[in-house]
């Protein structure tokens, strides 16, 4: 019966639908579990009287940069995991790298959502293996915490980090999650609104209410993602998310599952909502800002809503045990010159951690023509490239949860999508 | 002289390649998941074993729905399966002549295609504006709010179309080893072709559906792609289940107490049902 198995990659593919599962990359299988505990028989995490704990490694001094840059040296080849929509799909950036320092970059849109990406690389870095990256791009957030409580992140060698010094604006400097950008360096900043299809949806679309509202049945998409999904619960009572607490998540949490209940939400989406309101399967839900510009259809519109929007950055950090990590801080401090910056965020849409970048987009939209010039104008005009004070007023950033928090805020918002 | 010696231990030496490759990649961890279960705890304080059975208790009574919903569709599923697969199997078995391997592969080939990309294809086809539902609905055979992505009918519909060579394949070897000179014996009997099918062909072909209800129900029950894929927020199987516990919130305990309910669910059952069948007279047909 050998020949009737169907193929393992099928099997076992544990996604939704995966852009990166067509390039041959797959998601968790059982049998990382089985080397999470093969690594346990080892004697690395597990015995048979528990995991260890591997907490408080948080904390980062010079002697650790030095023992971890020393004798570490550039390796020409560099490999990088990001989102789908991250990358100008020529990849002329990445050639505009390589021309400027050697470096061959093999990047993958390989993460659809923090959480899973996490559970895919918990385990080989528990157990001190590679995890195939050099390079990754984590959103701030519980799984950003863990990996920074864990001590799975390469301490950030600032001497090899000028440009970034130079050049981040103030506000992506030294942020709460990561004090001294230690570990962490801003990519991408972005905002979670809403995103509707105009051939379906006939009214304007300003509030979370709408996302609520029983007209919408079966037509709404939500976000998996707890603390995206909690945050928009929580602006919908009225609440501001970043000073909430736990009897305002349970009120949320009774809202959302009501909206889930009553068929409301069609489905809780990881980034393949993006694919699901450019077809009309979804009329109106939760996204981020950038890639209702760089990925969806043209009928696809994307708000702020009025109770409030929340502001994220996906950060570039190094794992601990990347490969290449002097090529992998390499490219992080070269996305930091504006030059470098702007076409990035020319393609991406989203908040760009270089100020410097929106002048020479203005520069290029002067020069540019047609349809082009008009993006390009567009663009530097952007609110959600280039927010407001107002409009940053309006945003919110997750909450910080200490650990016995984010357990309760976990139990409270996490089996929401799961139906339960 | 060694030789008989040799010959004694030879048997055992043949076994033992296989027998430790199971020892390492199956009970060894299989072992390691009973006590991970038992264990308390989390990824950043370590787990530690206290045998907490109420993993076990609050799996059930949290996700005791789970349970029922995926065994209910993985019922459905396979009844799909063999209400397809029979009469496709009959038809090789019975009518194929010497094309018989032909169609056989033909049942296989679409599961020469990648998974993923068959799945992706569903979306395709049933997005609610796309090829099927799209022109159905614009010429009012359809209501405007029925949809068949993100619902349970799609992931049994997946499940089935998935795991359906699985039950066609063992039907059809059931049948094609049926001795012609049988059913013949039947009709120089004076059986009718429907008492011959009844009381000579369906007994005979009995255990070859019942290894294919096995090989679709077990693992359907356990399966989580296609209720990921397909499936809306109410269609959520136990696998889905144990899956996000284990890769997104690293609560492996819990995970792990899961897969050992849901094991001993399948267990149990097939045990039941291998006895309502009659498991003697199942082995021995399948013997022959």
């Amino acid at each position: 019966m050998t020949s009737l198995n169907r193929p393992a990659a099928g099997r076992d593919a544990g996604g939704r639908l995966d852009p990166s599962l067509l390039r041959g990359l797959t998601r968790p299988r059982r049998r990382d579990v089985l080397r999470l505990l093969g690594a346990a028989g080892a004697g690395a995490a597990l015995s048979a009287c528990g995991v260890q704990g591997q907490g408080g490694k948080q904390n980062v001094t010079r002697s650790d940069v030095e023992k971890y840059w020393s004798g570490k040296s550039k390796a020409g080849r560099l490999s990088w995991a990001s989102w789908p929509g991250y990358m100008e799909d020529d990849r002329a950036t990445l050639k505009a790298f390589e021309k400027d320092t050697g470096i061959k970059v093999d990047y993958r849109e390989v993460i659809q959502e923090t959480a899973s990406w996490f559970g895919r690389i918990q385990a080989p870095l528990a157990a001190g293996q590679s995890i195939g990256f050099d390079l990754m791009v984590i959103t701030n957030g519980i799984q950003l915490d863990r990996c920074l409580q864990l001590g799975y992140l390469a301490p950030l060698d600032h001497s090899r980090l000028k440009t970034f010094a130079a050049n981040a604006g103030p506000g992506f400097k030294n942020p709460s999650y990561d004090p001294g950008n230690a570990f962490t360096i801003p990519y991408f900043s972005g905002i979670t609104g809403i995103a509707y299809n105009t051939k379906y949806v006939d009214e304007e679309i300003t509030s979370i209410a709408q996302l609520f509202d029983p007209k919408y049945k079966g037509r709404v998409g939500m976000m998996a993602d707890s603390q995206e999904l909690g945050n928009f619960g929580l602006f919908l009572l009225g609440v501001d998310p970043e000073k909430s607490t736990p009897a305002d998540w349970e009120k949320a949490a009774a809202r959302l599952r009501r909206q889930r209940d009553d068929g409301i939400v069609r489905k809780y989406y990881e980034q393949d909502y993006i694919d699901a309101v450019s077809k009309g399967d979804v009329w109106l839900t939760m996204a981020w800002s950038g890639d209702v510009y760089s990925l969806a259809g043209p009928n696809v519109r994307f708000v702020v809503p009025k109770e409030g929007g929340t502001i994220w950055t996906d950060n570039l950090c190094i794992p601990k045990t990347a490969v290449h990590p002097v090529d992998a801080i390499t490219m992080m401090d070269w996305l930091y010159e504006p030059e470098h910056n702007a076409p990035l965020t020319e393609f991406i849409n989203y908040i760009t951690p270089v100020p410097a970048t929106r002048d020479l987009i203005v520069e290029h939209a002067r020069n540019a023509t047609g349809e082009e010039k008009k993006d390009l104008e567009r663009l530097s005009r952007s609110p959600l490239v280039f927010p407001s004070d107002a409009d940053m007023a309006r945003l919110r950033r997750y909450r910080r949860l200490d650990r016995d928090e984010e357990a309760r805020y976990q139990r409270i918002f996490e089996p929401i999508p799961k139906g339960s | 002289m060694a030789g008989p010696a040799r010959r004694r231990l030879a048997p055992y030496l043949m076994i033992l390649p296989g027998a430790l490759w199971m020892l390492a990649f199956f009970l060894l961890p299989l072992a390691l998941m009973v006590s991970l279960s038992l264990q308390t705890g989390n990824l950043v304080d370590g787990f530690r074993q206290t045998f907490h059975w109420q993993n076990y208790t609050d799996g059930l009574s949290i996700y005791g729905d789970k349970f029922a919903r995926s065994l209910w569709y993985a019922l459905l599923a396979t009844l799909a399966c063999a209400v397809l697969a029979y009469p496709a199997a009959y038809w090789i078995a019975m009518h194929g002549g010497r094309h018989k391997s032909t169609y056989l592969f033909l049942v296989l080939l679409p599961y020469f295609v990648p998974f993923v990309l068959r799945i992706v294809s569903w979306k395709l086809v049933l997005t609610d504006h796309g090829p099927v539902l799209g022109p159905l609905r614009d010429h009012g055979l359809l209501p405007a709010d029925l949809h068949v992505l993100d619902t349970g009918f799609a992931v049994v519909s997946g499940l089935a179309y998935n795991f359906l060579p699985f039950m066609v394949l063992p039907v059809y070897v059931a049948l094609e080893r049926i001795d012609p000179r049988v059913v013949e014996a039947a009709y120089d009997l004076y059986a009718s072709r429907f008492q011959a099918f009844r009381h000579v062909i369906l007994p005979l072909s009995l255990p070859g559906v019942f290894a294919g209800v096995i090989m679709t129900f077990v693992p359907m029950s356990a399966d989580y792609v296609n209720a990921e894929v397909l499936g809306g927020p109410r269609n959520t199987m136990i696998g889905n289940v144990i899956q996000s516990e284990y890769f997104a919130n690293s609560a492996y305990p819990l995970a792990s107490a899961l897969s050992f309910t849901l094991m001993a669910i399948l267990l149990v059952g097939i045990f039941i049902y291998a006895r309502a069948l009659g498991t003697r007279d199942v082995l021995e047909a399948a013997r022959r």
